[in-house]
């Protein structure tokens, strides 16, 4: 959404295409405030943030075009085209000049016993079912990893009044942010460390968990706990969704750092194929506050290769935007981002096609 | 059920219904590349295209293989990456 205002901003005709029924991906979901930084709207409740981009892209008229309900299916690279279906009937092809990949991330799962009992659930998927459409999804939770994902679940958990038996954590310190991890102690929710779920209970549905201690390199140890549950919501991370890029033969490297594998990029966010651009999770998972800026970064830059920006000006808000990206990627916890990043950033300027 | 048989009967691929164990064998065969072993068990090939089983099957290549997961290869990302009826894609194809 970023993107698309960006580039419509400078007069580019934007199509976007969003599998969801609305769009704001992740955003519509967060009913927490935000945090980052001012610019990036910390202090904000992220659905909030998606309304308002809606309403500049709303600004722009005809320029941008909306398609929800509607999967990019594939890109073949020997043309260009982007194949997409709309709802489950209307299949269709587009041939556009420039194409931004912001496809956001998809949830890591974890094997363990038991795993496809009813009642195992995505953290994403709990926040779709309470925060969209308003249904709890069960009585009593275990939440498996405390990155801020999990933190924040729990915490929205726990404010829909459902019971949060324990969240587990493999390492052996919290993930998450501490503001997010002091509220859920506050309400009296253990966290335990270095422990991970072993097993899932249950005949038909899930009626409990067994969790332990693990030990780093050598798996389970001590005594086995039992759980009393019938949601087990796991939030042991994403990875970036990038099938589209493959497909389009973007260079693409495994990044730890960044969660999985990625494209290689430049300053514009621009990918070794010359028309795929990249942006948010999808590049890395990061924030919403980067992916915005990363956004606004690709369209500015999609806009110009388009020629609808002139060179002083490209350079200018470029290096404004990426002033921004930097202040965000500043602090101590982003330091894992950076190094991320270092290795997936190359110096020249797209074009360099393989 | 001993904890490994409970382990190799854990469902690693929702879609197509594939163990550990399967996935344990056939790479233990030699069958060590994603796209192998998707030729074999047809891991990957569901409806949610691999969404769901492809970095868990990467981690136990390495695991197995003892490589680091950044030198496993993920494998080829064909279109469409969610299923199309065919007689949607033949009438577009036919018809243009
Ligand atoms: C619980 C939780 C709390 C968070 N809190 C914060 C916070 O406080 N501050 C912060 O900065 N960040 C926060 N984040 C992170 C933030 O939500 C994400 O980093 C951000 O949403 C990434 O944006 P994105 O546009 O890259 O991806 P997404 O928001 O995931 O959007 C991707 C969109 O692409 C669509 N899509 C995917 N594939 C296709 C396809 N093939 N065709 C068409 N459409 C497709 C999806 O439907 C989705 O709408 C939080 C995340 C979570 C889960
Ligand atoms: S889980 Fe393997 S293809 Fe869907």
């Amino acid at each position: 959404m970023s993107a698309a205002a960006e580039a419509a901003f400078f007069g580019a005709k934007v199509m976007i295409v969003d599998s969801d029924l609305r769009l704001g991906g992740q955003l519509i979901k967060q009913t927490h405030k935000f945090f980052g930084s001012a610019f990036e709207r910390a202090g904000t409740r992220g659905f909030v943030i998606s309304d308002m981009l809606l309403d500049e892209l709303k600004g722009y008229g005809d320029r941008v075009e909306t398609y929800t309900n509607c999967t990019a299916l594939g890109y073949y690279k020997d043309d260009g085209v982007v194949s997409c279906m709309e709802g489950e009937e209307n299949y269709f092809k587009v041939l556009p000049k420039k194409i931004l990949v912001a496809t956001g991330a998809q949830e890591r799962l974890i094997p363990f016993p038991n795993n496809d009992l009813p009642g195992v659930y995505g953290a994403g998927a709990v926040q779709t079912l309470m925060n969209v459409y308003g249904v709890v999804p069960g009585k009593r939770i275990l939440m498996v990893g405390a990155g801020n994902i999990g933190l924040i679940v729990s915490y929205q958990l726990l404010q829909a009044g459902v019971e949060v038996a324990a969240i587990v954590e493999a390492m052996p310190r919290i993930g998450g942010y501490w503001v997010h991890a002091a509220k859920v102690r506050r309400l009296g929710v253990p966290i335990l460390l270095e422990h991970s779920i072993k097993e899932a209970l249950g005949k038909d549905v899930v009626e409990g968990a067994i969790i332990q201690q693990i030990s780093p390199g050598c798996g389970f140890i001590g005594e086995e706990i039992h759980v009393d549950c019938d949601v087990i919501c796991m939030a042991v991370g994403l990875n970036p969704t990038c099938e589209l890029l493959w497909q389009a033969g973007c260079e693409m490297k495994y990044i730890p750092q960044l969660c999985g594998h990625v494209a290689i990029r430049d300053r514009s966010m621009r990918t070794t194929n010359p028309n795929v651009w990249v942006a948010g999770d999808a590049a890395g998972i990061e924030e919403a506050s980067s992916a915005m800026v990363e956004g606004r970064i690709a369209g500015l830059s999609m806009a110009h290769e388009l020629g609808y920006v002139e060179d002083k000006e490209y350079r200018e808000k470029s290096a404004l935007y990426w002033e921004r990206l930097n202040a965000l990627r500043n602090g101590e916890a982003s330091a894992k981002i950076r190094e991320g990043i270092a290795q997936v950033l190359m110096e020249s300027s797209g074009g360099m096609e393989r | 059920m001993t904890e490994e048989e409970k382990e190799r009967n854990v469902i690693v691929c929702r879609c197509e219904e594939i163990t550990m164990g399967e996935i344990r064998d056939w790479i233990a065969r030699g069958y060590d590349t994603f796209d192998e072993l998707k030729h074999i068990l047809r891991v990957g090939m569901g409806p949610c295209q691999g969404r769901g089983c492809r970095e868990i099957i990467l981690r136990e290549i390495a695991k197995m293989k003892n490589v680091p997961i950044t030198q496993v290869d993920p494998g080829t990302f064909r279109p469409p990456s969610k299923p199309v009826k065919l007689e949607l894609l033949a009438k577009k194809e036919g018809g243009e």
